[in-house]
């Protein structure tokens, strides 16, 4: 299509051009020693224990949750029993936003692309039959992580399993959310505070809770570079941080709490070299700029994934390939956690053939290919060295801009950011329009008029009808009196600035719904009113 | 055709879904062919779409859904536009849309469909050949 033929620029878009091939020369000024040094040992370039995938395997986690509590639990046990080893439970649009599933604004969204969660006993159908004890679980839950974790505990106890016991990530990270993804419902500086109540809350009672992980990848994948995603990634981490230590909490006792969400793209050399670079970034600030002594606060842990602006809906089967590259970039990058995207993901939310084969991705490549069997492989190779110390600059670089600009919240607040992202989207597209960017079988080698439909994820419109009936159900049986307490009390703790997780725990076990609490929450910190930013 | 004013494009995010990146990839390129946008912003109703469509006069409303609730949305805009007497403002559609969900969002009434993957310069010359359609009426 393109007239003129575009010579191939070999190079990243946070600004370095690659040589045709890196030599010994490359690694002058990069002592051993004094800047790399062993996984396990301080910067942590090299990971982020010393015997990385030997003691510890990377988890990796399939995006589950649709229709009712029931339907998930039966797809979380299919996963289970192909050897799912931690469960990721996704949630409708409703519950993120806290609106029950009798809501007007709900309508055709219940169960759609997650499940419906409006009271207790929907995470009780969720959970039946899972050892809470034994398992570790993510919810992707920003705004109202609270009420969610609350959920969580309470299940738990009703298993008999105490909070010491609970091993729980909620993503809690509300900033990005006002860049990306856009689940965001209180204004910026409320919702600062009910995520760092979660912290709190876990800090002091869940030692084996995550309560935050900072999900940058959401921002790569919105048109940030890999430069721009972990140092953004960071200052919104700070922020978090910072909230914490200005309630009087010391930076060891946080620090081990935040953890990280990011996303590759296809290169895992520069995926591999952004997860050495961000270690050693991070351990380093922490210890040099927070003072941590604890060395678990100087540990960055990842979770690494795809986002679904790399698949094609053309071929889709070639996605798999797409995400067996992403699954690499995290495993020579030495990630914590991995979550891939499913083949069938450019349609809809996935079929459980696509999560098995997402599943199995990561299977063969850690037990039949076994990639994890040496810590940080590409170690000491000319190119990774190079290319970790240019990122690690560039990263450094993104953070002092973001510092100029008043930290992370001011630049979210002002639209910065989402600026930066709206205008990288805007230019991948275009570069995918002109074939600058290759998609293959897509805007490369595509098989003209050709359909490839494959068996898709297919959603039961009863379900709202259905989720009604349970929650009026509820309604009925339940103590209203006490309900009301419970909401009272919630009101007076957002009021007065008290943690509110104890009381958003309290309600919960009165199976309050997720409206109503939220509908408190509502009335003291009122709404977010987005700015048009691009 | 010079004098006329320029298009008018009035693009929406219908429903809860956050992922804005499409919407204003889209917008960014339509601006830049000189057309007018009128952005709606997040979790907007198809109430608020259509009473903007109408108040603002547009040529074309764009919809971004990547939530999967295309159809009924679809549905309830397009007859939400007959009510206001709007119903000669036509609807073009992109975000996640399975192939087979096109022929029933075209029968709803839905003038033209831009799925996940669709090249930007295709999406300003289906919004420009429909809304200069429009205007001939």
């Amino acid at each position: 299509m393109a007239e003129k033929k575009e010579v191939k620029k070999y190079g990243f878009d946070w600004g370095v051009e690659l040589k045709p091939v890196y030599k010994p020369e490359d690694l002058k000024g990069i002592e051993y020693e004094k800047e790399i040094g062993n996984p396990g040992e301080y910067p942590f370039i090299r990971g982020t224990f010393p015997l990385m995938y030997r003691s510890r395997p990377p988890l990796y986690r399939i995006y589950s949750g649709f229709l009712s509590g029931e339907d998930t639990n039966a797809r979380l046990r299919y996963l289970f029993e192909r050897g799912m080893p931690t469960m990721s439970i996704a949630l409708d649009l409703p519950t993120q936003l806290g609106l029950d599933s009798d809501d007007p604004r709900a309508e055709d969204e219940v169960g759609r692309i997650g499940v419906a969660i409006d009271t207790l006993q929907d995470m009780e159908d969720v959970l039946k039959g899972i050892d809470l004890g034994k398992v570790s679980t993510n919810i992707t839950i920003n705004a109202l992580a609270p009420i969610l974790l609350s959920m969580y505990i309470a299940v738990a106890e009703k298993q008999g399993v105490g909070k010491n016991q609970i091993n729980i990530v909620t993503q809690n990270d509300i900033l990005k959310e006002y860049v990306v993804r856009g689940a965001w419902i209180f204004p910026p500086k409320p919702a600062l505070r009910t995520t760092v109540d979660v912290i709190e809350y876990c800090a002091k009672e869940i030692p084996k809770a995550s309560p935050v992980s900072v999900a940058a990848g959401h921002i790569r994948s919105s048109g940030a570079t890999a430069a721009q995603e972990i140092g953004w990634g960071f200052a919104i981490a700070f922020a978090y941080l910072q909230t914490a230590l200005d309630r009087g909490m010391d930076v060891d006792q946080v620090a081990s709490f935040i953890t990280f969400t990011f996303h590759n793209k296809l290169n895992f050399f520069e995926e591999a070299a952004k997860y050495r670079a961000a270690r050693r970034i991070w351990a380093k600030l922490l210890k040099e700029r927070f003072g941590a002594k604890n060395p678990r606060s100087l540990l960055l842990r990842s979770f690494g994934g795809g986002g679904m602006e790399e698949l094609t809906m053309q071929e889709p089967l070639n996605n798999i390939i797409r995400e067996t590259c992403v699954a690499l970039g995290c495993i020579l990058g030495g990630v914590q956690g991995i979550g891939l995207c499913c083949y069938d993901e450019a349609y809809t939310i996935p079929s459980p053939e696509a999560q098995l084969i997402q599943m199995r991705t990561v299977q063969i490549l850690m037990e039949e290919a076994n990639l994890g069997d040496v810590a940080d492989p590409l170690g000491g190779s000319y190119y990774i060295e190079r290319l970790t110390a240019e990122l690690e600059k560039a990263i450094m670089a993104v953070m002092e801009d973001v510092e100029k600009a008043g930290g992370a919240v001011k630049a979210i607040e002002n639209g910065l950011i989402q600026r930066i992202c709206a205008r990288g989207a805007y230019e991948r597209q275009k570069q995918i329009d002109s074939g600058e960017k290759v998609w293959v079988g897509a805007n490369k080698y595509a098989s003209e008029g050709q359909e490839w439909d494959v068996k898709l994820h297919e959603y039961d419109p009863t379900i709202q009808e259905r989720q009604i009936q349970k929650l009026n159900q509820v309604r009925k049986q339940r103590d209203n009196a006490k309900v009301k307490q419970c909401l009272q009390e919630l009101k007076r703790a957002a009021e007065s600035g008290s943690n509110i997780v104890p009381f958003t725990l309290e309600a919960v076990k009165a199976y309050a719904t997720v409206g109503e609490m939220t509908g408190v929450l509502r009335e003291v910190f009122g709404e977010f009113k987005e700015p048009a930013v691009f | 055709m010079s004098q006329q004013r320029p298009i008018r494009v009035l693009i929406g995010k219908p429903g809860l879904d956050g992922h804005d990146v499409g919407a204003k990839i889209v917008s960014m390129a339509l601006r830049d062919k000189g057309m007018e946008i009128i952005y709606t912003g997040l979790h907007s109703t198809v109430e608020q779409i259509a009473q903007i469509a109408v108040q603002e006069d547009v040529d074309v409303i764009g919809l971004s859904i990547l939530s999967g609730a295309h159809l009924p949305i679809a549905q309830k805009l397009i007859s939400k536009l007959k009510e206001k007497g709007a119903s000669d403002v036509p609807v073009v559609m992109g975000g996640v849309i399975p192939k087979k969900d096109i022929p029933v969002l075209k029968q709803y009434g839905v003038a033209e469909v831009c799925p996940f993957s669709t090249p930007l310069t295709q999406v300003v010359e289906t919004v420009s050949k429909i809304a200069s359609t429009r205007k001939r009426n």
